[in-house]
Protein backbone atom coordinates (compact mmCIF):
# COMPACT_ATOMS: atom_id res chain seq x y z
CA UNK A 1 0.00 0.00 0.00
CA UNK A 2 1.64 3.14 -1.22
CA UNK A 3 0.59 7.00 -0.95
CA UNK A 4 0.66 9.04 -4.63
CA UNK A 5 0.86 12.32 -4.92
CA UNK A 6 -0.82 14.16 -8.23
CA UNK A 7 0.07 18.03 -8.90
CA UNK A 8 -3.34 19.21 -10.48
CA UNK A 9 -3.01 22.50 -13.15
CA UNK A 10 -5.66 24.67 -12.85
CA UNK A 11 -5.37 27.86 -14.93
CA UNK A 12 -7.70 30.99 -14.95
CA UNK A 13 -9.42 29.59 -11.47
CA UNK A 14 -10.43 26.00 -13.27
CA UNK A 15 -8.69 22.75 -13.31
CA UNK A 16 -8.30 21.90 -16.62
CA UNK A 17 -8.09 18.32 -18.18
CA UNK A 18 -4.68 16.96 -17.61
CA UNK A 19 -5.44 17.93 -13.92
CA UNK A 20 -7.70 14.79 -13.93
CA UNK A 21 -5.34 13.13 -15.40
CA UNK A 22 -2.57 13.30 -13.28
CA UNK A 23 -4.75 12.10 -10.35
CA UNK A 24 -6.19 9.75 -11.68
CA UNK A 25 -2.76 8.09 -12.98
CA UNK A 26 -2.01 8.52 -9.29
CA UNK A 27 -5.23 6.78 -8.40
CA UNK A 28 -3.99 4.14 -10.64
CA UNK A 29 -0.77 3.97 -8.89
CA UNK A 30 -1.86 3.82 -5.18
CA UNK A 31 -4.55 1.35 -6.39
CA UNK A 32 -2.04 -1.20 -7.61
CA UNK A 33 -0.43 -1.43 -4.68
CA UNK A 34 -2.93 -2.51 -2.70
CA UNK A 35 -4.73 1.36 -2.19
CA UNK A 36 -2.84 4.09 -0.64
CA UNK A 37 -3.96 7.91 -0.08
CA UNK A 38 -3.67 10.15 -2.98
CA UNK A 39 -3.22 13.41 -2.49
CA UNK A 40 -3.79 16.28 -5.22
CA UNK A 41 -1.92 19.67 -4.77
CA UNK A 42 -3.42 22.05 -6.62
CA UNK A 43 -1.81 26.32 -6.69
CA UNK A 44 -3.91 29.49 -7.85
CA UNK A 45 -5.20 32.48 -7.34
CA UNK A 46 -8.13 33.41 -4.48
CA UNK A 47 -10.96 30.85 -4.99
CA UNK A 48 -9.32 28.16 -6.31
CA UNK A 49 -10.97 25.87 -3.27
CA UNK A 50 -14.47 25.92 -4.67
CA UNK A 51 -13.13 23.84 -7.21
CA UNK A 52 -11.08 21.35 -5.75
CA UNK A 53 -13.16 19.54 -4.82
CA UNK A 54 -13.89 18.18 -8.37
CA UNK A 55 -10.53 16.12 -8.02
CA UNK A 56 -12.35 13.99 -5.40
CA UNK A 57 -14.01 12.66 -8.60
CA UNK A 58 -11.15 11.28 -10.10
CA UNK A 59 -9.67 9.86 -7.40
CA UNK A 60 -7.60 12.17 -4.89
CA UNK A 61 -8.61 11.42 -1.46
CA UNK A 62 -6.73 14.90 0.07
CA UNK A 63 -6.73 18.02 -1.99
CA UNK A 64 -4.02 20.66 -0.61
CA UNK A 65 -5.53 23.80 -2.11
CA UNK A 66 -2.90 26.68 -2.25
CA UNK A 67 -4.68 30.19 -2.59
CA UNK A 68 -2.50 33.30 -3.13
CA UNK A 69 -3.66 36.50 -5.00
CA UNK A 70 0.34 36.51 -6.20
CA UNK A 71 -0.49 32.70 -7.58
CA UNK A 72 -2.90 33.04 -9.74
CA UNK A 73 -0.44 32.89 -12.86
CA UNK A 74 2.00 30.32 -12.93
CA UNK A 75 5.32 30.80 -10.81
CA UNK A 76 7.79 28.20 -11.03
CA UNK A 77 9.90 28.56 -7.97
CA UNK A 78 7.01 28.94 -5.57
CA UNK A 79 4.93 25.78 -7.48
CA UNK A 80 8.23 23.72 -7.39
CA UNK A 81 9.09 24.28 -3.90
CA UNK A 82 5.44 23.71 -2.27
CA UNK A 83 5.08 20.72 -4.46
CA UNK A 84 8.94 19.19 -3.71
CA UNK A 85 8.33 20.09 0.25
CA UNK A 86 4.87 18.21 -0.10
CA UNK A 87 6.46 15.66 -2.08
CA UNK A 88 8.85 14.88 0.76
CA UNK A 89 6.53 15.26 3.80
CA UNK A 90 5.48 11.37 4.02
CA UNK A 91 6.31 8.54 2.00
CA UNK A 92 5.46 9.10 -1.47
CA UNK A 93 5.92 6.58 -3.54
CA UNK A 94 4.74 8.22 -6.88
CA UNK A 95 3.96 11.74 -8.21
CA UNK A 96 2.49 12.82 -11.37
CA UNK A 97 2.26 15.82 -13.50
CA UNK A 98 1.56 16.82 -16.61
CA UNK A 99 4.36 16.49 -19.73
CA UNK A 100 1.83 20.45 -20.24
CA UNK A 101 3.64 23.72 -20.93
CA UNK A 102 3.51 24.20 -17.36
CA UNK A 103 4.48 21.16 -15.94
CA UNK A 104 7.07 20.46 -18.16
CA UNK A 105 8.54 23.18 -16.66
CA UNK A 106 7.38 21.98 -13.01
CA UNK A 107 8.35 18.79 -13.07
CA UNK A 108 12.00 18.48 -13.54
CA UNK A 109 12.39 21.49 -11.02
CA UNK A 110 10.78 19.20 -8.37
CA UNK A 111 12.72 16.72 -9.56
CA UNK A 112 16.58 18.37 -8.83
CA UNK A 113 14.71 19.60 -5.31
CA UNK A 114 14.24 16.52 -4.38
CA UNK A 115 17.53 14.71 -6.10
CA UNK A 116 14.90 11.87 -7.65
CA UNK A 117 14.57 10.58 -11.52
CA UNK A 118 11.41 11.93 -13.47
CA UNK A 119 10.21 9.91 -16.12
CA UNK A 120 9.41 12.52 -19.05
CA UNK A 121 6.01 12.64 -21.53
CA UNK A 122 4.77 8.96 -20.63
CA UNK A 123 2.35 7.52 -22.38
CA UNK A 124 1.59 4.58 -20.06
CA UNK A 125 3.38 3.18 -16.77
CA UNK A 126 3.42 0.03 -14.11
CA UNK A 127 4.10 -0.06 -10.57
CA UNK A 128 6.00 -2.63 -9.74
CA UNK A 129 7.51 -3.62 -6.02
CA UNK A 130 10.80 -2.31 -7.18
CA UNK A 131 10.55 0.39 -9.87
CA UNK A 132 8.10 2.01 -11.56
CA UNK A 133 7.87 1.18 -15.41
CA UNK A 134 6.90 3.81 -17.99
CA UNK A 135 6.71 4.08 -21.67
CA UNK A 136 7.96 7.19 -23.37
CA UNK A 137 8.23 7.81 -27.11
CA UNK A 138 11.91 8.44 -28.45
CA UNK A 139 13.93 9.73 -31.21
CA UNK A 140 10.75 12.05 -32.38
CA UNK A 141 8.30 9.14 -32.08
CA UNK A 142 10.26 6.60 -34.02
CA UNK A 143 10.88 4.78 -31.36
CA UNK A 144 9.19 3.66 -27.66
CA UNK A 145 11.56 3.36 -24.58
CA UNK A 146 10.26 1.64 -21.64
CA UNK A 147 11.97 3.53 -18.59
CA UNK A 148 12.43 2.19 -15.30
CA UNK A 149 12.46 4.20 -12.08
CA UNK A 150 14.06 3.40 -8.77
CA UNK A 151 14.55 5.73 -6.26
CA UNK A 152 11.11 6.94 -4.48
CA UNK A 153 9.40 9.29 -4.79
CA UNK A 154 9.58 7.92 -8.83
CA UNK A 155 8.29 11.28 -10.68
CA UNK A 156 6.39 11.25 -13.78
CA UNK A 157 4.89 14.02 -16.37
CA UNK A 158 2.51 12.37 -18.65
CA UNK A 159 1.74 13.32 -22.33
CA UNK A 160 -1.67 14.77 -22.08
CA UNK A 161 -4.43 12.96 -23.49
CA UNK A 162 -2.10 9.56 -22.96
CA UNK A 163 -3.73 8.42 -20.01
CA UNK A 164 -7.35 8.90 -19.69
CA UNK A 165 -8.79 10.74 -16.80
CA UNK A 166 -11.59 8.15 -15.16
CA UNK A 167 -13.95 9.23 -13.04
CA UNK A 168 -15.05 7.21 -9.71
CA UNK A 169 -17.71 7.77 -6.49
CA UNK A 170 -15.07 8.88 -4.34
CA UNK A 171 -15.16 12.36 -2.34
CA UNK A 172 -12.00 14.00 -1.35
CA UNK A 173 -11.24 16.32 2.05
CA UNK A 174 -9.99 19.34 0.82
CA UNK A 175 -7.22 21.31 3.05
CA UNK A 176 -6.14 24.80 2.33
CA UNK A 177 -2.37 24.97 2.49
CA UNK A 178 0.32 27.94 2.29
CA UNK A 179 3.11 28.27 -0.58
CA UNK A 180 6.48 26.98 0.70
CA UNK A 181 8.26 30.14 -0.74
CA UNK A 182 7.27 33.55 -0.82
CA UNK A 183 5.69 34.73 -3.94
CA UNK A 184 7.16 37.69 -3.61
CA UNK A 185 10.91 36.39 -3.03
CA UNK A 186 10.62 34.79 -6.50
CA UNK A 187 12.95 35.45 -8.91
CA UNK A 188 11.01 34.66 -12.29
CA UNK A 189 8.26 36.06 -12.19
CA UNK A 190 4.89 35.68 -15.07
CA UNK A 191 3.96 39.42 -15.41
CA UNK A 192 1.46 38.77 -18.37
CA UNK A 193 -0.63 35.82 -19.60
CA UNK A 194 -2.64 36.31 -23.15
CA UNK A 195 -4.94 33.82 -24.25
CA UNK A 196 -5.12 33.51 -27.60
CA UNK A 197 -8.74 33.08 -29.30
CA UNK A 198 -10.45 31.35 -26.57
CA UNK A 199 -13.60 30.03 -27.85
CA UNK A 200 -11.16 27.53 -29.91
CA UNK A 201 -9.98 24.09 -28.08
CA UNK A 202 -6.06 23.59 -26.99
CA UNK A 203 -4.74 21.08 -29.18
CA UNK A 204 -3.37 19.01 -26.44
CA UNK A 205 -6.89 19.00 -24.82
CA UNK A 206 -9.46 18.18 -27.62
CA UNK A 207 -10.90 14.96 -28.37
CA UNK A 208 -10.38 15.30 -32.16
CA UNK A 209 -7.74 17.32 -33.77
CA UNK A 210 -8.47 18.40 -37.36
CA UNK A 211 -4.81 19.43 -39.07
CA UNK A 212 -4.42 21.12 -42.17
CA UNK A 213 -1.10 20.93 -44.27
CA UNK A 214 0.13 22.68 -47.68
CA UNK A 215 -2.55 20.64 -49.52
CA UNK A 216 -4.88 23.41 -48.78
CA UNK A 217 -2.56 25.48 -51.26
CA UNK A 218 -3.67 28.54 -49.55
CA UNK A 219 -4.28 30.63 -46.06
CA UNK A 220 -7.94 31.05 -47.35
CA UNK A 221 -8.35 27.12 -47.51
CA UNK A 222 -7.88 26.50 -43.83
CA UNK A 223 -12.04 27.35 -43.91
CA UNK A 224 -12.18 24.02 -44.73
CA UNK A 225 -10.37 22.84 -41.89
CA UNK A 226 -12.08 25.01 -39.57
CA UNK A 227 -15.75 24.55 -40.94
CA UNK A 228 -14.97 20.33 -40.13
CA UNK A 229 -13.71 21.23 -36.85
CA UNK A 230 -16.41 23.38 -36.09
CA UNK A 231 -18.89 20.56 -37.05
CA UNK A 232 -17.19 18.06 -34.75
CA UNK A 233 -17.88 20.83 -31.62
CA UNK A 234 -15.12 19.19 -29.79
CA UNK A 235 -12.06 19.35 -32.25
CA UNK A 236 -9.37 22.03 -32.44
CA UNK A 237 -7.38 22.83 -35.34
CA UNK A 238 -3.86 21.75 -36.31
CA UNK A 239 -1.03 22.57 -38.73
CA UNK A 240 1.91 21.34 -40.17
CA UNK A 241 5.09 23.10 -40.17
CA UNK A 242 5.22 23.89 -44.04
CA UNK A 243 2.21 25.83 -43.01
CA UNK A 244 3.50 27.67 -40.18
CA UNK A 245 6.76 28.42 -41.66
CA UNK A 246 4.91 30.13 -44.57
CA UNK A 247 2.36 32.29 -41.99
CA UNK A 248 -0.91 30.34 -43.19
CA UNK A 249 -1.24 30.02 -38.83
CA UNK A 250 0.41 30.99 -36.27
CA UNK A 251 3.38 28.93 -35.36
CA UNK A 252 1.06 27.58 -31.97
CA UNK A 253 -0.66 25.35 -34.20
CA UNK A 254 2.02 23.40 -35.71
CA UNK A 255 2.28 19.79 -35.01
CA UNK A 256 5.33 17.89 -35.31
CA UNK A 257 8.54 16.86 -33.34
CA UNK A 258 9.10 20.77 -33.62
CA UNK A 259 5.42 21.77 -32.13
CA UNK A 260 2.86 20.31 -29.95
CA UNK A 261 2.64 16.73 -29.66
CA UNK A 262 -0.86 15.56 -29.66
CA UNK A 263 -2.80 12.13 -28.77
CA UNK A 264 -6.66 12.58 -29.61
CA UNK A 265 -8.82 10.04 -29.82
CA UNK A 266 -9.17 11.05 -33.68
CA UNK A 267 -6.88 12.74 -35.80
CA UNK A 268 -8.06 13.82 -39.28
CA UNK A 269 -5.24 14.82 -41.27
CA UNK A 270 -6.50 17.35 -44.16
CA UNK A 271 -3.78 17.55 -47.44
CA UNK A 272 -0.97 16.24 -45.04
CA UNK A 273 1.59 14.24 -46.99
CA UNK A 274 3.06 12.95 -43.95
CA UNK A 275 6.51 14.30 -43.37
CA UNK A 276 8.66 12.41 -40.19
CA UNK A 277 8.34 16.01 -38.31
CA UNK A 278 4.58 16.17 -38.78
CA UNK A 279 3.87 12.17 -37.73
CA UNK A 280 6.25 12.65 -34.54
CA UNK A 281 4.01 15.28 -33.07
CA UNK A 282 0.36 12.92 -33.95
CA UNK A 283 1.29 8.89 -34.26
CA UNK A 284 0.38 8.57 -31.17
CA UNK A 285 -3.33 9.33 -31.81
CA UNK A 286 -5.90 6.27 -31.46
CA UNK A 287 -7.44 6.95 -34.88
CA UNK A 288 -6.50 8.65 -37.84
CA UNK A 289 -8.17 9.69 -40.43
CA UNK A 290 -6.33 11.63 -44.17
CA UNK A 291 -7.54 12.83 -46.86
CA UNK A 292 -5.11 13.29 -49.29
CA UNK A 293 -5.08 13.75 -53.34
CA UNK A 294 -1.63 11.28 -53.61
CA UNK A 295 -2.38 8.00 -53.03
CA UNK A 296 1.38 7.16 -52.34
CA UNK A 297 1.49 9.94 -49.63
CA UNK A 298 3.46 8.61 -46.51
CA UNK A 299 0.14 9.63 -44.32
CA UNK A 300 -1.80 6.64 -45.71
CA UNK A 301 0.83 4.17 -44.70
CA UNK A 302 0.13 5.60 -40.86
CA UNK A 303 -3.62 6.39 -41.38
CA UNK A 304 -6.47 4.09 -39.91
CA UNK A 305 -8.65 5.40 -42.67
CA UNK A 306 -7.81 6.84 -46.06
CA UNK A 307 -9.78 8.75 -49.08
CA UNK A 308 -7.79 9.47 -51.56
CA UNK A 309 -9.12 12.26 -53.45
CA UNK A 310 -9.58 16.41 -53.79
CA UNK A 311 -9.60 17.82 -50.06
CA UNK A 312 -11.74 20.27 -51.94
CA UNK A 313 -14.72 17.80 -52.51
CA UNK A 314 -14.24 15.49 -50.17
CA UNK A 315 -13.98 17.89 -47.04
CA UNK A 316 -16.86 19.63 -47.02
CA UNK A 317 -18.83 16.53 -47.65
CA UNK A 318 -17.59 14.77 -45.07
CA UNK A 319 -18.47 18.30 -42.51
CA UNK A 320 -21.98 18.20 -43.91
CA UNK A 321 -21.93 14.14 -42.55
CA UNK A 322 -20.35 15.24 -39.53
CA UNK A 323 -22.78 17.47 -38.83
CA UNK A 324 -25.46 15.46 -39.29
CA UNK A 325 -24.61 13.42 -36.98
CA UNK A 326 -23.80 15.32 -34.41
CA UNK A 327 -27.17 17.31 -34.93
CA UNK A 328 -28.64 13.65 -33.98
CA UNK A 329 -26.71 12.91 -30.90
CA UNK B 1 28.28 39.17 -21.57
CA UNK B 2 29.58 35.51 -20.96
CA UNK B 3 27.22 32.93 -22.08
CA UNK B 4 27.43 29.06 -22.38
CA UNK B 5 25.50 26.88 -24.07
CA UNK B 6 24.99 23.43 -23.19
CA UNK B 7 24.89 21.39 -26.45
CA UNK B 8 23.78 17.70 -27.44
CA UNK B 9 24.79 15.11 -30.20
CA UNK B 10 21.74 13.21 -31.83
CA UNK B 11 21.16 10.78 -34.29
CA UNK B 12 19.53 12.55 -37.61
CA UNK B 13 15.94 11.62 -37.00
CA UNK B 14 15.41 11.42 -40.64
CA UNK B 15 17.13 8.32 -40.97
CA UNK B 16 15.98 4.78 -40.68
CA UNK B 17 16.02 3.20 -37.10
CA UNK B 18 17.05 -0.07 -36.07
CA UNK B 19 17.82 -1.24 -32.27
CA UNK B 20 20.92 -2.78 -31.10
CA UNK B 21 20.94 -6.08 -30.37
CA UNK B 22 21.21 -5.34 -26.84
CA UNK B 23 17.50 -4.51 -26.77
CA UNK B 24 18.06 -1.25 -25.04
CA UNK B 25 19.85 1.52 -27.24
CA UNK B 26 19.75 2.45 -31.37
CA UNK B 27 21.87 0.89 -33.65
CA UNK B 28 24.45 3.41 -34.47
CA UNK B 29 25.67 2.17 -37.56
CA UNK B 30 24.95 4.12 -40.62
CA UNK B 31 23.59 6.60 -38.57
CA UNK B 32 24.16 10.61 -38.97
CA UNK B 33 24.80 12.44 -36.16
CA UNK B 34 24.52 16.27 -35.32
CA UNK B 35 23.46 19.40 -33.08
CA UNK B 36 20.17 18.63 -31.46
CA UNK B 37 17.36 20.71 -33.03
CA UNK B 38 16.85 23.11 -30.70
CA UNK B 39 20.58 23.54 -29.18
CA UNK B 40 21.06 24.58 -32.44
CA UNK B 41 18.70 27.60 -31.99
CA UNK B 42 20.21 28.22 -28.33
CA UNK B 43 23.36 28.53 -29.86
CA UNK B 44 22.04 31.07 -32.32
CA UNK B 45 21.04 33.04 -29.77
CA UNK B 46 24.28 33.55 -28.14
CA UNK B 47 25.66 34.91 -31.18
CA UNK B 48 23.43 36.86 -31.75
CA UNK B 49 23.33 38.16 -27.47
CA UNK B 50 27.38 38.89 -28.25
CA UNK B 51 26.74 40.61 -31.68
CA UNK B 52 24.05 42.91 -30.10
CA UNK B 53 25.74 43.83 -26.42
CA UNK B 54 29.37 43.34 -27.06
CA UNK B 55 32.10 41.41 -26.99
CA UNK B 56 31.85 38.77 -24.80
CA UNK B 57 32.81 34.53 -24.47
CA UNK B 58 30.30 32.23 -25.86
CA UNK B 59 30.99 28.60 -24.46
CA UNK B 60 29.67 25.39 -25.59
CA UNK B 61 29.33 22.63 -23.59
CA UNK B 62 28.34 18.98 -24.37
CA UNK B 63 28.47 15.49 -22.65
CA UNK B 64 29.54 12.18 -24.50
CA UNK B 65 31.63 10.17 -26.31
CA UNK B 66 34.51 11.26 -28.08
CA UNK B 67 32.99 11.63 -31.16
CA UNK B 68 31.35 15.02 -29.81
CA UNK B 69 34.24 16.45 -30.96
CA UNK B 70 32.50 16.72 -34.32
CA UNK B 71 29.88 18.17 -32.84
CA UNK B 72 31.43 20.94 -30.59
CA UNK B 73 33.43 21.49 -33.83
CA UNK B 74 30.29 22.41 -35.61
CA UNK B 75 29.28 25.13 -33.07
CA UNK B 76 33.08 26.83 -33.17
CA UNK B 77 32.52 26.89 -36.85
CA UNK B 78 29.12 28.84 -36.37
CA UNK B 79 30.81 31.40 -34.16
CA UNK B 80 31.69 29.93 -30.58
CA UNK B 81 34.51 30.91 -29.13
CA UNK B 82 35.67 27.65 -27.42
CA UNK B 83 34.42 24.13 -26.32
CA UNK B 84 34.00 21.88 -23.52
CA UNK B 85 33.84 18.13 -23.48
CA UNK B 86 32.66 16.53 -20.75
CA UNK B 87 32.95 12.77 -21.52
CA UNK B 88 30.70 10.17 -20.93
CA UNK B 89 30.23 6.79 -22.99
CA UNK B 90 27.34 6.15 -23.09
CA UNK B 91 25.09 8.98 -22.14
CA UNK B 92 22.63 8.17 -19.57
CA UNK B 93 19.56 8.18 -20.43
CA UNK B 94 18.77 9.92 -16.80
CA UNK B 95 18.23 13.94 -17.18
CA UNK B 96 19.48 14.50 -13.00
CA UNK B 97 22.09 12.45 -13.66
CA UNK B 98 23.64 14.73 -16.86
CA UNK B 99 22.03 17.55 -14.90
CA UNK B 100 24.76 17.09 -12.56
CA UNK B 101 27.65 16.71 -14.49
CA UNK B 102 26.90 20.27 -15.94
CA UNK B 103 26.16 21.94 -12.51
CA UNK B 104 29.71 20.94 -11.32
CA UNK B 105 30.96 22.51 -14.73
CA UNK B 106 29.36 25.60 -15.14
CA UNK B 107 28.94 26.39 -11.69
CA UNK B 108 31.29 29.60 -10.34
CA UNK B 109 32.54 30.48 -13.64
CA UNK B 110 31.19 33.19 -13.92
CA UNK B 111 28.34 33.29 -16.99
CA UNK B 112 25.55 35.68 -17.05
CA UNK B 113 23.24 33.43 -18.95
CA UNK B 114 23.15 29.28 -19.83
CA UNK B 115 21.49 28.45 -22.37
CA UNK B 116 19.54 25.07 -23.68
CA UNK B 117 17.50 23.72 -26.33
CA UNK B 118 13.93 23.03 -25.14
CA UNK B 119 14.38 18.96 -25.42
CA UNK B 120 17.06 17.23 -27.01
CA UNK B 121 15.41 15.11 -29.88
CA UNK B 122 16.29 11.82 -28.90
CA UNK B 123 15.36 11.36 -25.63
CA UNK B 124 12.79 13.81 -26.26
CA UNK B 125 12.81 14.20 -22.13
CA UNK B 126 13.23 18.37 -22.08
CA UNK B 127 14.78 17.72 -18.37
CA UNK B 128 18.33 18.43 -18.29
CA UNK B 129 18.15 22.90 -18.57
CA UNK B 130 15.24 23.06 -15.33
CA UNK B 131 17.72 20.44 -13.39
CA UNK B 132 20.72 21.84 -14.17
CA UNK B 133 18.89 25.37 -13.22
CA UNK B 134 17.79 23.97 -9.63
CA UNK B 135 21.37 22.62 -9.03
CA UNK B 136 23.26 26.11 -9.40
CA UNK B 137 20.04 27.52 -7.77
CA UNK B 138 19.84 30.12 -10.71
CA UNK B 139 16.60 31.55 -11.96
CA UNK B 140 15.28 29.49 -15.21
CA UNK B 141 13.07 30.57 -18.03
CA UNK B 142 11.77 27.44 -20.24
CA UNK B 143 10.96 27.31 -23.97
CA UNK B 144 11.53 30.52 -24.64
CA UNK B 145 10.00 31.92 -28.07
CA UNK B 146 11.77 35.74 -27.44
CA UNK B 147 14.13 37.13 -25.45
CA UNK B 148 14.94 40.92 -24.42
CA UNK B 149 17.57 41.84 -21.97
CA UNK B 150 18.65 45.35 -20.56
CA UNK B 151 20.18 46.25 -17.32
CA UNK B 152 20.82 42.86 -16.17
CA UNK B 153 17.01 41.86 -16.06
CA UNK B 154 15.56 39.67 -18.93
CA UNK B 155 11.96 39.53 -20.31
CA UNK B 156 11.32 36.44 -22.67
CA UNK B 157 8.33 34.86 -23.86
CA UNK B 158 7.01 31.34 -23.62
CA UNK B 159 3.97 29.69 -25.06
CA UNK B 160 1.44 27.65 -23.66
CA UNK B 161 -1.29 25.58 -24.63
CA UNK B 162 -3.72 28.51 -25.79
CA UNK B 163 -1.75 31.76 -24.29
CA UNK B 164 1.28 33.21 -24.07
CA UNK B 165 3.44 33.82 -20.78
CA UNK B 166 5.72 37.04 -20.68
CA UNK B 167 7.93 36.28 -18.06
CA UNK B 168 10.83 38.24 -16.19
CA UNK B 169 14.04 37.36 -14.42
CA UNK B 170 17.38 38.46 -13.20
CA UNK B 171 20.77 37.51 -14.21
CA UNK B 172 22.74 35.33 -14.30
CA UNK B 173 19.89 32.68 -15.36
CA UNK B 174 18.89 29.76 -17.60
CA UNK B 175 17.15 29.54 -20.51
CA UNK B 176 16.04 27.13 -22.59
CA UNK B 177 15.39 27.91 -26.18
CA UNK B 178 12.09 26.89 -28.39
CA UNK B 179 12.25 27.40 -31.82
CA UNK B 180 11.48 30.34 -33.55
CA UNK B 181 13.45 32.89 -31.74
CA UNK B 182 16.20 32.42 -34.25
CA UNK B 183 16.66 30.55 -37.09
CA UNK B 184 20.37 28.71 -37.10
CA UNK B 185 22.96 30.18 -39.01
CA UNK B 186 25.38 28.50 -41.12
CA UNK B 187 28.76 27.78 -40.96
CA UNK B 188 30.62 29.98 -43.13
CA UNK B 189 33.95 28.72 -44.65
CA UNK B 190 35.80 31.01 -43.08
CA UNK B 191 34.17 30.14 -39.60
CA UNK B 192 34.71 26.23 -40.71
CA UNK B 193 38.83 27.44 -41.09
CA UNK B 194 39.04 29.29 -37.90
CA UNK B 195 37.40 26.61 -35.45
CA UNK B 196 40.35 24.10 -36.65
CA UNK B 197 42.35 26.55 -34.03
CA UNK B 198 39.86 26.90 -31.28
CA UNK B 199 40.79 25.18 -27.95
CA UNK B 200 38.22 21.95 -27.09
CA UNK B 201 38.86 21.20 -23.60
CA UNK B 202 38.03 17.44 -22.43
CA UNK B 203 37.34 16.09 -19.35
CA UNK B 204 35.70 13.43 -17.44
CA UNK B 205 31.92 13.79 -16.73
CA UNK B 206 31.14 14.18 -12.82
CA UNK B 207 28.03 12.36 -13.64
CA UNK B 208 25.36 12.26 -10.56
CA UNK B 209 23.84 8.90 -9.77
CA UNK B 210 21.73 7.24 -12.12
CA UNK B 211 18.12 6.93 -11.27
CA UNK B 212 16.17 6.23 -14.68
CA UNK B 213 17.43 3.59 -17.01
CA UNK B 214 16.15 2.11 -20.47
CA UNK B 215 15.11 -1.50 -19.70
CA UNK B 216 13.81 -1.54 -23.80
CA UNK B 217 13.96 0.13 -26.57
CA UNK B 218 11.10 -1.08 -29.18
CA UNK B 219 10.19 0.14 -32.89
CA UNK B 220 6.50 1.58 -32.62
CA UNK B 221 4.10 -1.42 -33.45
CA UNK B 222 3.20 -1.17 -37.05
CA UNK B 223 0.29 0.77 -37.24
CA UNK B 224 -2.66 -1.52 -38.94
CA UNK B 225 -2.93 1.49 -41.34
CA UNK B 226 -2.69 1.70 -45.06
CA UNK B 227 -6.85 1.30 -45.37
CA UNK B 228 -8.03 3.19 -48.48
CA UNK B 229 -12.09 3.80 -47.72
CA UNK B 230 -12.53 5.29 -51.30
CA UNK B 231 -11.36 7.84 -53.35
CA UNK B 232 -13.14 11.14 -54.20
CA UNK B 233 -16.28 12.66 -52.14
CA UNK B 234 -18.56 9.43 -52.12
CA UNK B 235 -16.24 7.81 -50.10
CA UNK B 236 -17.86 9.98 -47.36
CA UNK B 237 -20.45 7.45 -46.14
CA UNK B 238 -18.46 4.97 -45.96
CA UNK B 239 -15.41 6.86 -43.36
CA UNK B 240 -18.16 8.25 -41.43
CA UNK B 241 -20.05 4.72 -40.79
CA UNK B 242 -16.40 2.94 -39.89
CA UNK B 243 -15.79 6.00 -37.81
CA UNK B 244 -18.49 5.16 -36.12
CA UNK B 245 -19.93 1.60 -35.83
CA UNK B 246 -15.91 0.29 -35.81
CA UNK B 247 -13.42 2.93 -34.67
CA UNK B 248 -16.67 4.37 -32.03
CA UNK B 249 -14.89 7.77 -32.22
CA UNK B 250 -18.34 9.47 -33.30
Amino acid sequence: MADCFAFAEFRAGAPRKVAFETVSAARKAADATGGGTVTALCIGGAGIAARAGELGRYGADRVLVVEHPDLARYSPEVFAATAAARLKTGACRAGFFSASAEGRDLAPRVAAALNVGLASDVTSFEVTPEALIARHPVYVGKAIATLRLTGTPALVSLRPGAVTAVEQARSAQVESARPALDPAAAQVKVTDLVQRAATRMDLGEAPVVVSGGRGLKAAENFKLVEDLAAAFGNAAVGATRAVTDDGWRPSSDQIGQTGRLVSPALYVAVGISGAIQHLAGMRTAKVIVAINRDKDAPIFKLADYGIVGDLFEVVPRLTEAIKRIRSEQ
Amino acid sequence: MKIAVCLKRVPDTEMRFAVAPDGKSLDASGLKFDISDFDGYAVEVALRLNEQHGPGEVVAVALGPDALQETLRKALSMGVDRGVHLKADPVPFDGLSIAHALAAELKDQGFDLILFGRVATDTGNGTVGPMTAALLGLPCVTAISKLDLSGGQGTAQRELEGATETVTFPLPAVLTIDEGIARPRLPSLKGIMAAKKKPVESKSAALGTVQLTVDKLELPPERTGGRIVGEGPDAVPELVRLLHDEAKVL
